[in-house]
């Protein structure tokens, strides 16, 4: 469970990005949230995983108060949340086993049992077929599909994505959609972000609108 | 418990593949750590063996009492009570003038010396052992028995080899000062190869981190690279070390077999090599965890 209660984050430089924001999402949900460019949707994302903290009010994950959390404890909050970023953030030096197997390696999991789930994660998102190859090598949505399998390899409870559909033609984000809406019916709560408003539509999910920092009914 | 094992594992090989994976680097970095450590280290060693040849020659303190021209037996008999008598004296022995020409006369080859001088040029002395061997102790000695009736001049024998000990004193301090700077040196060498590492891997570690990845989980590797860095930069100093002075040793051999003695420069030993390792060890280790923590703290990375 998400909760934010009249959170606030105002930049350096006095821009808010969100203006005393309210809202929960249960866990199992899949919310859609939408809004023009600069409507606070990534900042929104970040805080939930505590890589910008609120000014004011707060964020509640799982009970957790994750804009009070120490600096050695956010790596914890961090392993339960998958995140996929627009740009896909993947390490261009490691192949796409290598990539999926980054979070495993961080958790300490022993190389065996890794491989199997790095394996079933690459399948999940259908590139079993290309775990040797290197991310300079695949497509736009083949990327965008390797950073989705490194995010739920960990089998986090929470996945956040900003942007996933962003480059990608209409076909491939339909598809990338409806991958998100079956990892949904197997129980992670899920939060996309997204400027496509069709997108929202393609599944069946709760919306919320974002602009200019404030939640549009 | 079995997975920080692996965790180290992973660090150490991935460490030792990114030193392969640029060996010209590598080779210089631990060249340049090799040079600042065998500088002092070759200092070391040129004082540690001056100081052996000191110890070997300087032998006991001795105290010569050279007598008045007109001192008669009776002062003579006089100053061997007072020697007898003095808690600082170990043994004495007295030379006389004629005996001591004589003797001068064989060493040097003048058969004849008495005869060409027309008249014995040495004074009566007594040559003292003493007891103490600390230098002042020494020199308040001489100057109580240079004050004694019919001494003409007290002469303390170990001067030179206050001297040398004064010069090998300066020496060490040399050792420690050029020790301590180049330790730092080879520090500031870790800090700053570690941190053009740092750099370069940025968007693994901010990625790293994003995938919930702990400090110590990002620094491990780049403390091993520091560490690892040391030590062979230290073995390399040890070796460029040991090599020069099997070098010199073979000029100082010849030079030695020249005066008819044997003797050798002794190179760095075991243990004192080990400790040299163990400290560049660290040295590296505390410039990487410098390095790597200033990126993990600095605002560029405050994710």
């Amino acid at each position: 469970m998400i909760t934010f209660s009249q959170v606030t984050k105002r930049y350096r430089g006095g821009t808010e990005a969100l203006k005393e924001l309210s809202f929960t999402i249960e866990t199992g949900e899949l919310v859609v949230l939408t809004g023009p460019s600069g409507a606070g949707k990534t900042t929104l994302l970040k805080l939930i995983a505590a890589i910008e903290r609120p000014t004011q009010g707060s964020v509640l994950v799982h009970g957790q108060n994750v804009g009070k959390l120490t600096r050695g404890a956010v790596p914890y909050l961090r392993r339960n949340i998958g995140m996929v970023f627009q740009e896909g953030r993947l390490l261009f030096d490691r192949n796409v086993f290598e990539n999926v197997m980054l979070p495993l390696s961080i958790i300490g999991m022993p190389h065996r049992e890794a491989a199997k789930r790095v394996r079933a994660a690459l399948d999940k998102v259908g590139l079993l077929s290309r775990e040797k190859a290197m991310p300079i090598t695949l497509s736009g949505g083949e990327q965008q599909r390797l950073a989705i399998a490194r995010a739920i390899v960990n089998r986090p409870a929470i996945l956040i994505a900003d942007e996933p559909t962003g480059n990608l033609d209409a076909d491939y984000a339909a598809q990338l959609m409806d991958m998100f809406s079956a990892f949904n019916q197997v129980g992670v709560t899920l939060v996309i972000a997204t400027h496509h408003p069709h997108m929202a539509q393609h599944i069946k999910s709760r919306v919320l609108n974002l602009k200019a920092g404030v939640l549009q009914a | 418990m079995r997975s920080l094992l692996a965790q180290h594992r992973a660090a150490a090989a991935l460490t030792v593949q990114r030193m392969l994976a640029a060996p010209l680097a590598t080779l210089l970095t631990l060249s340049v750590i090799g040079i600042a450590l065998s500088l002092p280290l070759g200092l070391y060693l040129m004082v540690d063996n001056l100081g052996r040849v000191a110890a070997n020659t300087q032998g006991q303190p001795e105290i010569s009492l050279f007598l008045k021209d007109n001192a008669g037996s009776a002062t003579q008999r006089d100053i061997e009570a007072k020697l007898d008598a003095h808690e600082g004296v170990n043994e004495y022995h007295f030379v006389a003038r004629d005996a001591a020409l004589k003797t001068l006369s064989k060493n040097m080859g003048l058969t004849d010396a008495a005869a060409v001088l027309g008249k014995n040029p040495l004074p009566d002395a007594f040559v003292i052992v003493a007891k103490l061997a600390d230098p002042d102790e020494l020199e308040q000695m001489r100057k109580e028995m240079q004050t004694w009736n019919g001494v003409q001049t007290a002469k303390l024998d170990s001067d030179w080899a206050r001297r040398l000990n004064a010069f090998l004193r300066l020496g060490r301090d040399g050792v420690w000062l050029l020790g301590a700077l180049l330790g730092f040196a080879l520090a500031a060498v870790g800090f700053n190869t570690i941190r053009l590492q740092v750099l370069a891997k940025r968007d693994e570690i901010e990625v790293s981190r994003l995938l919930g990845a702990t400090d110590a989980f990002i620094r491990r590797p780049y403390l091993y690279l520091g560490t690892l860095q040391g030590l062979l930069g230290g073995l390399t100093g040890w070796l460029i070390v040991a090599g020069a002075f099997a070098l010199i040793n073979l000029r100082v051999a010849e030079i030695a077999g020249l005066y008819g003695m044997n003797f050798l420069l002794e190179g760095l030993a075991l243990h004192a090599g080990l400790l040299v390792l163990v400290l560049s060890g660290l040295l590296g280790w505390a410039g990487a965890y410098l390095a790597a923590n200033q990126h993990l703290r600095g605002g560029a990375a405050a994710i």
